[in-house]
């Protein structure tokens, strides 16, 4: 049977089990003999981009954030301090691969090549779902807590069907274990051995119920249960998550069936921004986590190789800079919806009930003619 | 013209469906060597592979969960819920997603589910095995739901079913499964999917019925013919939406309707269909709409299902209330008929 990968020498993090670590806190890379294979080709120059992609899904999720505030969207599940986790995977994919996310992957998002104006439109609650997931190959983003881990299982089945070496890549919560739908996924994968991945971002809070409500073991543990092999990763280690993320590619790919990747992360804001951690969780925990930034150590590493320059971190600035405005002028530019979406594509086909309720309602409209429109 | 029962009609048309189609695939528990336990699916597994008849996990939501992911990558997963019952661990996944990822995505993604459903009462089976929850479904937007009640249909409208883009809950009257019928093996998807079926025409009362039904309701209007009342049956095949327009047609020239279902009352698809009718030709009636049901209840142990289910006596009962005769439904159970 497959058993969790663990690393004794790293010291892990809370809950305090040890794991996948090629970028200390500080900023320096050890070795791993298991798992430097996987990150060999990243050199200064590919860990620089990495860096700027960090760098600009920080800044997208301030500038989401104020957005918020300032009341020109409805709602925004901050990323903040789980950069590494949506980078790493993020960039190990290959485009023809598919992702299954829930509502906190704008970073992933952002790495399938969603614009800035699908990133925001279900925010800004212009519609449903930001893009058309056949351009990205992204699913919506999914509210419902766990229910994409089977849309990915189910893919994968239909990826094995077709003969493709593709692979699809569901991203949940910790709290999201506690479902069935995952455990269900994590069964019909196996059974199946189908070519998913399942990446936990254990962010150690489910709005403000705590890891330990949902795991009395580390969460990788569990998936050995299954059949399936998991590996345990310091979610703000950029190269480490790049690393388990092309390794349980590599095994869906190779005709070896699901992993499961537990991200040992933190987040570092509230939940969305409706939430108000500081009734729940105690500032020495922040800073805590704080010391393990995703970034920092990133531009430690880089430092040490000469490489974060004042060219370097201008440059990197200015890229986030950009990515920002870009995001708040396709907020505010985003045109209002027209009455008659709110019927559109809910079937495929006509339907008898729904063609009587829109014509209703449009005759009832056109009673305002010549009003103001009614929004 | 091919004779056979309603369950074998059911087989012909997945069979039909899985030959057209090599994106068809058959999902659920036991359909594969047993051939599901009604053995709707026998012989699919040997003849198309384990590749497209799939036994699965036993797990609700993970069959219909993965069957949203295969139709992301193009399948027309074809699954089978074993019995009513079972349903609703399933639920959230067909009515959070399968119902609302073609709306979410603004027509992107397609999901031509079809989801079989062995529903209904009236075999003396345990509990959860004998439930109508076709009322849960027909409420959700994003989902058609149809209901079957003779071999031509079952045979056409698996078809119809599997060929939509959008997604079907196809509820099987299970205790009908051995009615046979002739079912003309040419006469596939040429209907639209949706209309609604005069079955037997009649110009006092109109009786509306589905599934199971509907050979009690026939047999109630063969018995209400002997005494001089004529009812016109109407099977609505289709459940969501409802061709109103043949029912509304009918209670025009009747004035009287009365619906029947075998699942409970309240909050039923009577209550949907009558609102809708009152709405539609009120002026046409003659006495307000009559539901004949099961009652509001769990299902009850099978040595009492028949005091649950509407028999031919009860839906005359409901006939007698909307011609004003003396009815439990009037309060009027004893003395003369009503002057």
């Amino acid at each position: 049977m497959h058993s969790p990968v663990r690393h004794p020498e790293n010291s892990g993090s809370t809950p305090t089990d040890p794991y996948v670590q090629l970028i200390t806190p500080d900023g320096v890379r050890t070795p791993d003999p298991l798992y430097d294979r996987w990150v060999q080709d990243i050199d200064g120059a590919r860990l620089r981009e990495l860096y700027i992609d960090m760098a600009v899904i920080r800044r997208i999720d301030t500038e989401a954030t104020a957005l918020q505030r300032q009341g020109e969207l409805g709602l925004w599940p901050p990323l903040l301090g789980q950069e590494a986790a949506q980078i790493g995977s993020g960039r190990s994919l290959r485009t023809s691969d598919f992702v299954f996310s829930s509502y906190r992957e704008n970073g992933v998002a952002y790495c399938r090549g969603v614009g800035m104006e699908d990133l925001m439109r279900v925010w800004r609650g212009n519609a449903a779902a930001g893009w058309d997931p056949y351009t990205v190959n992204m699913a919506p983003t999914q509210v419902i807590i766990g229910a994409q881990a089977l849309h990915a299982a189910g893919y994968a089945m239909g990826i094995t069907r077709d003969g493709s070496d593709d692979a699809a890549v569901s991203y949940f919560g910790d709290g999201a274990t506690s479902q069935g739908d995952v455990n269900e996924a994590m069964v019909f994968a196996a059974s199946f051995s189908a070519p998913v991945v399942f990446f936990c971002t254990n962010n150690q809070w489910a709005i403000s119920e705590p890891v330990t409500l949902q795991a009395q073991v580390p969460i990788a543990n569990r998936a050995p249960g299954f059949g399936i092999p998991s590996i345990r990763v310091d979610g703000n280690d950029v190269l480490a998550v790049m690393a388990a993320t092309r390794e349980a590619l590599d095994r869906a790919r190779s005709g070896n069936g699901p992993t499961f990747i537990e991200a040992v992360t933190y987040r570092m804001g509230p939940h969305t921004t409706a939430d108000d951690p500081t009734r729940y969780r105690d500032d020495a925990e922040l800073e805590q986590w704080r010391a393990k930034d995703p970034l920092s150590r990133v531009q430690a590493l880089l430092a040490s190789m000469g490489l974060f320059t004042d060219e370097f971190a201008a440059e990197a600035r200015t890229r986030a800079d950009t990515a920002a405005a870009e995001l708040r002028a396709a907020c505010l530019g985003m045109p209002d919806p027209v009455p008659a979406d709110v019927f559109a594509h809910v079937y495929s086909e006509p339907h008898s009930w729904l063609d009587r309720q829109q014509e209703q309602y449009s005759r009832y409209l056109s009673a305002f003619a010549g009003e103001e429109n009614r929004k | 013209m091919t004779s056979m029962t309603f369950g074998r009609a059911i087989t012909a048309g997945l069979r039909r469906a899985m030959e057209q189609d090599p994106k068809v695939l058959i999902m659920g528990e036991d359909v594969g060597k047993l051939g599901g336990v009604f053995r709707i699916t026998d012989g699919l597994q040997q003849d198309f592979g384990p590749q497209r008849v799939v036994d699965t996990p036993l797990a609700e939501s993970g069959i219909m969960g993965t069957a949203v992911g295969l139709a992301f990558r193009g399948y027309r997963p074809v699954v089978e819920i074993q019995f009513d019952g079972f349903i609703y661990p399933a639920f959230d996944q067909i009515v959070s997603q399968v119902a609302k990822m073609h709306y979410r995505t603004r027509g992107a993604v397609k999901l031509p589910l079809t989801i079989r459903v062995p529903f209904g009462g009236g075999i003396g089976s345990p509990e959860h095995h004998s439930e109508s929850p076709e009322a849960y479904f027909t409420h959700t937007s994003g989902l058609r739901v149809i209901s079957v009640s003779n071999p031509q249909d079952a045979y056409t409208m698996i078809q119809q079913a599997i060929a939509s883009d959008d997604p079907v809950l196809y509820f099987e009257p299970k205790r009908r499964y051995h009615v046979k019928g002739e079912v003309d093996e040419a006469a596939a998807a040429q209907l639209p999917m949706g209309a609604a079926r005069v079955v037997s025409e009649g110009s006092d009362v109109t009786l509306v019925a589905y599934g199971p039904l509907v050979p009690t309701a026939r047999d109630a209007a063969v018995a209400a013919s002997d005494e001089g009342v004529s009812i016109e049956v109407i099977d609505l095949r289709s459940l969501a939406p409802i061709d109103f327009a043949t029912v509304e047609a009918s209670v025009r020239k009747t004035g009287r309707l009365v619906v029947t279902h075998e699942a409970a009352q309240s909050g039923g698809l009577g209550a949907e269909i009558a609102a809708s009718i009152t709405e539609r030709c009120f002026e046409y009636l003659e006495h307000a709409p009559v539901r004949v049901t099961g009652f509001d209840i769990p299902y009850p142990p099978a040595r009492l299902e028949s005091h649950h289910l509407p028999d031919l006596d009860r839906i005359l009962d409901g006939v007698d209330c909307v011609l004003d005769r003396p009815s439990s439904l009037s309060g009027a159970v004893s003395g003369s008929a009503a002057g």
